[in-house]
C-alpha cells in the first residue's frame, strides 16, 4: 500500500547517467516513494549489486523490504502494483497497455542500442546507425499521436509508462546529438515528440533526473578513455 | 468477457513456432475460441504486413480487429482480458516481478542460445551445449523456488513463466532425442526434466506442441538443408 515505508525498505542501486536507472526512480517519484539511492561506483560492481543481480550483474536493481528486482520496465511495473493507490502507471485499458508495452521493448530493442553507439561511429556506420534512429524516431511520432491523442504525453494527461521508457533516454538522446553532430529529433519531422520531450524534461517527477547535456559528455568521454586502454577492468 | 464469436479473435502464426504456441497456449487456458491463419513458410501475408508491419512477425492476435504482437505482451493481454478465466500471471507483485524476469531471460539469453545448436559441429557445437546448459541449470533453481514443490512454476496450474519457456523445452527435447547431446539432464536438472513432461502433457498444451516424432521430422529436415 502508500504507507510510510521506511527509507531504507525501499533502496535502487544504479548510476546517474544510466537511462534505466532514471526509470525506476522517475516511477517512485510519481508514487512519492521516498528511497534510498546507492551509486555504483563506475568501474566497478559493489557486492551488494553482485549479490542481488546474480544473473545479469547489472544496474539499476530496485530492493523492496530485502527482495531484489532487476530489469528495469519489470522493476516500473512491479512499482506500479505494489503503490497501486498513487496516480497509475500503466494506462487501465488491456489495449492500451499492450500498445504501451510493445513500444516500450521498442525502444529497448531497437531504438537504444543504436543510438548509444552514434557517438563513437564512423563514415558509413554512422549513417546507417543516424538513419535507424531516425526512422525509429519517425514510428515514436506515429506512436505519440495516436497514443496521446491530442494531450500532453503518451499517458495522455499525466505521465506514463511509455513517457517513463522513451523519456528516459532523452539525456542521451541530447548528448549523441552533440557529440555525433548530428540532428535527431527535428521539430520539422517529428513535431509532436519534440513538445512532448520539453514538456517530459520539465514534469515533477523528472526534473533533476535527466542529466545536463555537459556532464553526459563528459562522462562519455570518460568511458571512452577507459575503453582505450585506461586501467584494467575490474572484477 | 468470455464471449466472443470465433472470428473476433484471431492468431496469424506458424505451428512450429514456440513464440505463437504461447499465444495458443494462453488461448486454450481462458477456453477462448479462435481462428488460426497459418502463415505459409517463406512468405508474409498482406494481413502480416498490415497488422505488424513494425517486425513484420508472428505471432499476431487480432482481437475484434485490433492487433497485438510481441508473444509475452500479448500473453499478458489474454491474461487481462479474459479476466474471469483462470489467471496466468501470478497475484502477488513479487511473484509476478519474478516471472517476467525469467520470461525475459528465456526471450533475451536462452532462446537466442539454443539458435543452430542441432545443425552446428565440432568446437561451436561444443560451446553452444555449454550456454545452453548454463542456462538451463539458472532455470532449475529458479523452478524449484517457483514451484514450492509444484508441478509447475505456477504451482498447481500453469502460468506465465511455464507459457514462456514450456514451448522452447518442448523443441529441446526433440532436439535431445536426435541424439549426439543430452542438454535436458535428469541429474544437472531433475525439475525441469519432470516439468517439461507435465507441461506437455497438460490439457491446454495438448495439440499446440506436436508430438515429438512431427517435432523430430521437422528437425531431420533442417538438417538435411
Amino acid at each position: 500500500m502508500a504507507n510510510t515505508s521506511s527509507t531504507t525498505d525501499v533502496k535502487v542501486l544504479g548510476a546517474w547517467p544510466s537511462p534505466f536507472v532514471i526509470r525506476v526512480r522517475i516511477a517512485l517519484n510519481i508514487k512519492s516513494v521516498k528511497y534510498e539511492f546507492l551509486e555504483e561506483t563506475f568501474g566497478s560492481k559493489s557486492q551488494l549489486l553482485l549479490q542481488s543481480n546474480p544473473v545479469h550483474k547489472k544496474i539499476p536493481v530496485f530492493i523492496h523490504g530485502g527482495k531484489p528486482i532487476a530489469e528495469s520496465l519489470i522493476i516500473v511495473q512491479y512499482i506500479d502494483e505494489v503503490w497501486s493507490s498513487g496516480p497509475s502507471i500503466l494506462p487501465s485499458d488491456p489495449y492500451d497497455r499492450a500498445i504501451a508495452r510493445f513500444w516500450a521493448a521498442y525502444v529497448d530493442d531497437k531504438f537504444f542500442p543504436p543510438l548509444r553507439l552514434i557517438k563513437s561511429a564512423q563514415g558509413e556506420e554512422k549513417a546507417a546507425l543516424v538513419k535507424q534512429v531516425t526512422e525509429g524516431l519517425d514510428l515514436l511520432e506515429e506512436a505519440f499521436q495516436k497514443s496521446s491523442k491530442g494531450k500532453a504525453f503518451f499517458g495522455g494527461d499525466r505521465i506514463g509508462y511509455l513517457d517513463i521508457a522513451f523519456g528516459s533516454t532523452l539525456g542521451w538522446l541530447r548528448a549523441t546529438e552533440n557529440m555525433g553532430e548530428v540532428k535527431l529529433l527535428d521539430g520539422a519531422k517529428t513535431p509532436g515528440l519534440v513538445l512532448w520531450a520539453e514538456s517530459f524534461c520539465a514534469d515533477g517527477a523528472v526534473k533533476g533526473l535527466i542529466p545536463e547535456t555537459e556532464k553526459l559528455v563528459e562522462f562519455a568521454k570518460l568511458l571512452a578513455a577507459r575503453m582505450k586502454g585506461g586501467a584494467p577492468p575490474k572484477q | 468477457m468470455a464471449n466472443s464469436s470465433c472470428s473476433d479473435v484471431k492468431v496469424l502464426g506458424a505451428w512450429p513456432s514456440p513464440f505463437v504456441m504461447r499465444v495458443r497456449i494462453a488461448l486454450n487456458i481462458k477456453s477462448v475460441k479462435y481462428e488460426f491463419l497459418e502463415e505459409t513458410i517463406g512468405s508474409k501475408s498482406q494481413l502480416l504486413l498490415q497488422s505488424n508491419p513494425v517486425y513484420k512477425k508472428i505471432p499476431v492476435l487480432i482481437h475484434g480487429g485490433k492487433s497485438i504482437s510481441e508473444s509475452l505482451i500479448i500473453v499478458q493481454y489474454i491474461d487481462e482480458v479474459w479476466s474471469s478465466g483462470p489467471s496466468i500471471l501470478p497475484s502477488d507483485p513479487y511473484d509476478r516481478a519474478i516471472e517476467r524476469f525469467w520470461a525475459a531471460y528465456v526471450d533475451d539469453k536462452f532462446f537466442p542460445s539454443m539458435q543452430l545448436i542441432n545443425t552446428a559441429q565440432g568446437e561451436e557445437k561444443a560451446a553452444k551445449v555449454e550456454q545452453v546448459t548454463e542456462g538451463l541449470v539458472l532455470l532449475e533453481e529458479a523452478f524449484q523456488k517457483s514451484s514450492k514443490g509444484k508441478a509447475f512454476f505456477g504451482g498447481d496450474r500453469i502460468g506465465f513463466l511455464d507459457i514462456a519457456l514450456g514451448p522452447m523445452l518442448g523443441w529441446l527435447r526433440a532436439i535431445d532425442k536426435m541424439g549426439g547431446v543430452k542438454l535436458l539432464d535428469e541429474v544437472k536438472t531433475p525439475g525441469l526434466v519432470q516439468w517439461v513432461e507435465s507441461f506437455c502433457a497438460d490439457g491446454a498444451v495438448k495439440g499446440v506442441i506436436p508430438d515429438i516424432e512431427k517435432l523430430l521430422e521437422i528437425l531431420e529436415k533442417m538438417k538435411g538443408n
